[in-house]
């Protein structure tokens, strides 16, 4: 395997460059994944039949706690891809130890907001407009939860393995992920609830 | 009893019956076969663990061709039941289903992988790459791909087939009118084979953008590649849609969500516009690589370049970007008003101008050259007029105020065989010609070969254009039956004659390969055709690492260079080349993908939480291996090397 | 290739005598909205035969000319990149067609989606035509009737058919009156037709609809309104009402003979004109008529419908 120095650690093999791009197109296959459930969820927003709407469910509190929580972890995920640049392995295993618990807390607060809205009779088959809001919502949910555990697959590795080619390659791309999920979050953030409180 | 239950067959027949003895026969002897054999450990290491783009490419063709006859058995069953008027031969239910499997086995287990088959197969080797840039996950996507077929495929035996249309309209496929598990299947089988699709677009927008040989410009690669490129392209685009929607049908159908249901807030309008928000850059998946294997073709036999290159690689652009932009031209009648039926209809029309290009550029490329009618050139020139027919029938389709009277009847069904058969079978079959000897080692019957396409064309029109004057006649599609004083029986004769042909002409493909494993000449050098570009400059067979050294390229026709002009296209030394390692993962992670599947279908949820954990696990494992991939020395290269050249 | 030709104008004759003297359906209106697509069919069938033919005229001409058999063994056929004019005219050409056949595309458009032409000035008969597995039912609000599988039509009168579903969509369907649109649960849509000269006519539903779906048709009967007219004064006296109860029946999936009521089912079973919930008195509606569904379902056994 031929390793360029004179290039990042994550970008310094052809196979890690072809992996980082790679990495992009997916990304661009998520953007249209969730730009289909954005636009359903349009579709879908008036469509309460003898359900709640957005306005009679959505509270900020919960969604307020979740946007600081995945922002600040967007920002400790950027703080640890510099530390990995700088060869801080040490800060950088922090920084991403720091994401993920932050990234726990943000699904604990969905959870409860989950929860919340089953008990207000908001459950996934009350009507089209709680199906595809709590669809939209949990498909992040689930991308987030997937992050969690691949993000903790990955600390192990750099843990056991050092800084690698390899390891580095992978934290870069997990780092990504968390960005794409986080801007994800700005469009839910914005067009799904303040709209819906609106 | 009741868990059981629901595993029968719906509907059973003695047909439904017969199939599964069958199939049960057939897995006995393929089982019993393999261990007389002693082949397991061949199969093992040699194919369910390859990682290798051109074995895939073969066991995509496999399954392609499987496939093939799949739809078309069903084909012929749904020909011979509106042969005669009042036909007692399938029953309403049985014969809904029927033609809701073949359309779904014909366009997405039959039509996908075989256009798999030539990314696989030919793309690396037209760019001169050694593999492409992900091998595993290429073997993920195949094996997806697979599971998602034969899951599709045992419905008509466990559970029953899906029963709403291969459009699986909702309400129609939500629980309310299609009760048995047929919808499931549907929603499963695709969504898995769907990703490993989604997969291998990813894979080979990579592989094309960073791995093209030295030299290779992005407007010098082959036209086959070019289109690769924009059908992939369309793949990452599109898939994703139909990801969602497969998801929304899915719910809707096993957790009681209201996205299509009737009251509710449930919209049965979303459903039609999502699907063909994927399913008309879908149609132009299939088609733009069949255009590129129809440039290649002309242009081999032609003898003479592509006429017009950058203008096809300009209409292919044109081309996928307005496929995202005409999907409402497949329900004008759903009373969008005027103003967004106009919008769609021009944006419809337009696409015929591209198209048009395309056409008139490969008459060009005929123009002054030196035609010979081989059996690929044929299956092209059969192409040329015949899709010409089916493209004007699409842009009279595209007046949607008209299409308020061909929607949904037999006109439409002619229109998109029309363009369907001609354009992408065709394109495969012909493609899979040329293609074979690279493939092999031995060219298949020329004789043979003509007599296929002669017979397939013949069929061809005999079975479909009947369809357009019975379609103004007001035979609407997907009846299963029709009074004699409608007065179509006899032009659904002639069709069910045009049917029987085809088959005839399938089936002298079969005894082609047959006869060619058994006859045909085996020294047949590397470049048969006498072809242009560089996937035939290296050895036949191809060895494990496609290229000893690599290529160097300076213009679209590598190889026709190095030929006529004294281009060397292999300069430098042999050096070590690095190759990914087998892996069993990508099997094992795919069965695992079916068990999952199979207990969603039939809401074992235990068994789906454990699959589910399997699948994961398999990603764990994944990314805590350690896999570099090995090298081939040199001396074993120059050995090969030796040994291909003389076996020529 | 010749043999091609040949068979296809074979096809082509052998399908002219089958369909005999009667012409198609499609191509022999009935009707003004009729008229205009059949036009618009014939019109792009003329132009499209032309590009055909010059289509295979070109491909005839270099398979002919260029073949290798009548070549030199030792010509080389040149190297052509491609010529600007040439692709010029290649794109000019289909534009302009292109354009043309907008132009008239969207005229229909908006000419189908209208009262028809020559029918302007007249009061429109409106009938809500909606579907049920496999039936359809025709309510004539203005007139207090409701048929079922038929439909009696004045001749010389704008049509306005308010279409919707009691299940999976269909689609509603008189081929000599004019093309189809889809009838949905969700949605009103509405067909603008018109008969000029009674008579019988076949009428479908055309879009897939499960297992009964290919016996799903009704008739038409296209009357002078002076026989309209007799026709409603006729039901009145002998037809008995129609009851939520009675509709509920004949909601049931399977196929049903003709039959004639008073009253429509409209009063008890409202079409969904509604806006989705955003508007309260739509929602009170909707919310009026699952109550009713439920509490119907209750007591008959195994609706199909809810």
């Amino acid at each position: 395997m031929k390793i360029d120095h004179s290039l990042p650690l994550e970008y310094s093999t052809e196979e890690n460059r072809l992996k980082i791009f790679g990495f992009w197109i997916f990304l661009g296959a998520e953007i249209m994944l969730f730009a289909t459930l954005f636009t359903s969820y349009f579709v879908y927003e008036h469509r309460t039949g003898n359900g709640p709407s957005g306005a009679e469910i959505f509270e900020i509190t919960p969604v307020l706690m979740e946007t600081i929580l995945l922002l600040a972890s967007s920002f400790t995920i950027g703080l640890g891809i510099h530390a990995m640049r700088l060869g801080k392995q040490k800060a950088m295993m922090t920084f991403f130890s720091v994401t993920l618990v932050l990234g726990l807390g943000f699904l604990g607060f969905e959870i409860f907001e989950f929860v919340t809205y089953i008990h207000e009779g908001a459950g996934l088959s009350t009507s089209g407009f709680t199906s595809m809001l709590l669809t939209t919502l949990g498909t992040h949910g689930l991308h987030v939860t997937f992050g969690f555990f691949w993000g903790l697959s990955i600390i192990l590795q750099v843990k056991k393995r050092g800084l690698t080619p390899e390891t580095a390659n992978k934290s870069f791309i997990f780092s990504l992920y968390w960005h794409f999920l986080d801007v994800v979050w700005i469009f839910i953030f914005s067009f799904i609830y303040l709209k819906g409180m609106m | 009893m009741d868990f059981f239950d629901r595993f029968a067959v719906p509907h059973p027949s003695f047909l439904i019956y017969a199939s599964m003895v069958a199939i049960g026969l057939t897995v006995i002897a393929v089982l019993v076969g393999i261990t007389y054999f002693k082949k397991w450990d061949y199969l093992w290491r040699e194919w369910l663990t390859t990682v290798d783009h051109k074995r895939i490419g073969i066991m995509y063709l496999i399954s392609a061709l499987l496939m093939l006859f799949r739809g078309g058995v069903d084909a012929i069953m749904l020909r011979a039941q509106l042969a005669i008027p009042d036909n007692k031969l399938l029953e309403s239910q049985h014969y809904n289903e029927v033609f809701s499997t073949h359309g779904v086995v014909m366009i997405l287990f039959m039509a996908m992988p075989f256009i798999m088959f030539f990314f696989n197969f030919v793309v690396p080797l037209q760019i001169g790459a050694r593999d492409v840039a992900f091998p595993r996950l290429n073997a993920i996507s195949f094996w997806l791909f697979f599971m998602g077929a034969m899951l599709f495929n045992i419905s008509f035996v466990i559970g029953g087939s899906p029963d709403a249309g291969w459009t699986s309209y909702f309400p129609l496929a939500g629980n309310d009118f299609s009760t048995s598990v047929g919808s499931n299947y549907y929603m499963i089988a695709i969504q898995i084979a769907g990703i490993g699709t989604l997969m291998t677009g990813i894979n080979f927008i990579t592989t094309i953008f960073k791995m093209r040989a030295p030299g290779m410009k992005l407007m010098q690669m082959p036209m086959f590649t070019w289109s690769a490129l924009i059908s992939n392209l369309i793949i990452v685009f599109a898939f994703p849609v139909l990801t969602v929607l497969l998801a929304m049908g899915t719910m809707d159908r096993l957790f009681d969500t209201k996205f299509f249901a009737i009251g509710d807030g449930g919209s049965d309008m979303l459903w039609a516009n999502l699907f063909w928000v994927w399913g008309h850059p879908e149609v132009y998946i299939l088609i733009l690589p069949a255009f590129g294997l129809f440039s290649e073709i002309i242009s081999t036999f032609a003898r003479r370049n592509l006429y017009g290159y950058k203008s096809m690689v300009a209409s292919m652009v044109v081309i996928s970007a307005f496929s995202f932009f005409v999907w409402a031209h497949h329900f004008f009648t759903m009373g969008q008003g005027a103003l967004a039926n106009s919008f769609f209809s021009i944006t419809t029309m337009a696409i015929a101008v591209p198209t048009g290009v395309k056409i008139f550029n490969w008459l060009f490329t005929l123009w002054k050259g030196k035609i010979e009618f081989t059996t690929p050139m044929l299956y092209a020139m059969h192409f040329l007029p015949l899709f010409t027919l089916g493209g004007v029938t699409g842009v009279m389709l595209a007046m949607s105020a008209a299409d308020y009277q061909y929607h949904n009847t037999m006109f439409l069904v002619a229109h998109f065989h029309n363009v369907i058969i001609p354009g992408v079978v065709y394109a495969m079959l012909g493609g899979l010609t040329y293609y074979w000897p690279k493939m092999f080692g031995f060219m298949l019957n020329e004789r043979i070969g003509k007599w296929t396409v002669w017979l397939m064309s013949i069929g061809f029109v005999l079975a479909f254009i009947p369809m357009y004057i019975t379609g103004l006649d007001g035979q609407a599609r997907r009846m299963y039956t029709y009074s004699e004083a409608t007065g179509f029986g006899p032009l659904n004769m002639v069709a069910f004659i045009g049917a029987g042909i085809m088959a005839i002409s399938f089936a002298l493909l079969v005894y082609n390969i047959y006869y060619s494993v058994r006859y045909s000449p085996r020294n047949i050098g590397n470049d048969p055709w006498n072809a242009r570009t560089l996937e035939w400059a290296t050895h036949t067979p191809v060895p494990e690492y496609n290229f000893a050294v690599m290529p160097q390229v300076k213009s679209t026709e590598a190889f026709w260079d190095a030929k006529k002009n004294g281009h060397e296209i292999f300069k430098g030394k042999i050096e070590k080349i690095h190759m990914p390692n087998s892996s069993g993962l990508p099997f094992i992670m795919s069965c695992i993908f079916f068990v999952f599947g199979f207990s969603m279908i039939f809401s074992i949820w235990p068994l789906a939480i454990i699959s589910l954990l399997g699948i994961l696990g398999c990603l764990v494992y994944r990314s805590f291996e350690k896999d570099h991939g090995h090298y081939i020395p040199v001396e074993e290269i120059e050995e090969t090397e030796t040994k291909l050249r003389g076996a020529k | 290739m010749k043999l091609k030709w040949a068979l296809l104008a074979m096809i082509f004759t052998v399908a002219a005598v089958l369909s005999g003297c009667e012409p198609l359906l499609v191509l022999d209106p009935k009707g003004p909205q009729a008229k205009v697509q059949a036009d618009d069919i014939m019109l792009s069938i003329w132009i499209m035969s032309g590009i055909v033919i010059a289509v295979f005229a070109i491909l005839v001409f270099v398979l002919v000319k260029y073949r290798a058999s009548k070549q030199s063994a030792d010509y080389e056929p040149p190297h052509i990149e491609g010529n600007m004019l040439v692709e010029a005219i290649c794109i000019g050409v289909p534009i302009i067609i292109v354009i043309f056949l907008s132009v008239m595309s969207v005229k229909s458009n908006y000419e189908v989606e209208a009262t028809p032409k020559g029918y302007e000035g007249q009061e429109p008969v409106v009938i809500y035509a909606s579907s049920s597995n496999w039936k359809w039912h025709f309510s004539y609000p203005e007139e207090g009737i409701e048929t079922v599988n038929y439909v009696n039509i004045p001749a010389g009168r704008p049509l306005e058919f308010k279409l919707y579903s009691y299940g999976p969509i269909t689609s509603f369907w008189i081929p000599q009156l004019g093309g189809q649109k889809y009838a949905m649960a969700d949605m009103v849509t509405t067909l603008h037709l018109a008969a000029d000269e009674p008579g019988e006519l076949m009428g479908r539903n055309a879009n897939f609809s499960g297992a009964g779906f290919a016996e799903n048709t009704f008739d038409v009967q296209a009357m002078s309104q002076t026989d309209f007219d007799k026709w409603v004064k006729e039901v009145h006296d002998t037809a008995k009402p129609i009851t939520e109860e009675k509709f509920n029946e004949l909601l049931q999936p399977g196929h049903l003979g003709r039959s004639t009521y008073t009253g429509t089912h409209l009063e008890f079973s409202p079409a969904p004109e509604h806006n989705h919930g955003s508007a309260d008195s739509d929602k009170d509606s909707e919310e009026g008529e699952h109550h009713h569904e439920s509490s119907d379902s209750e007591k008959e056994t195994d609706h199909s419908h809810h």
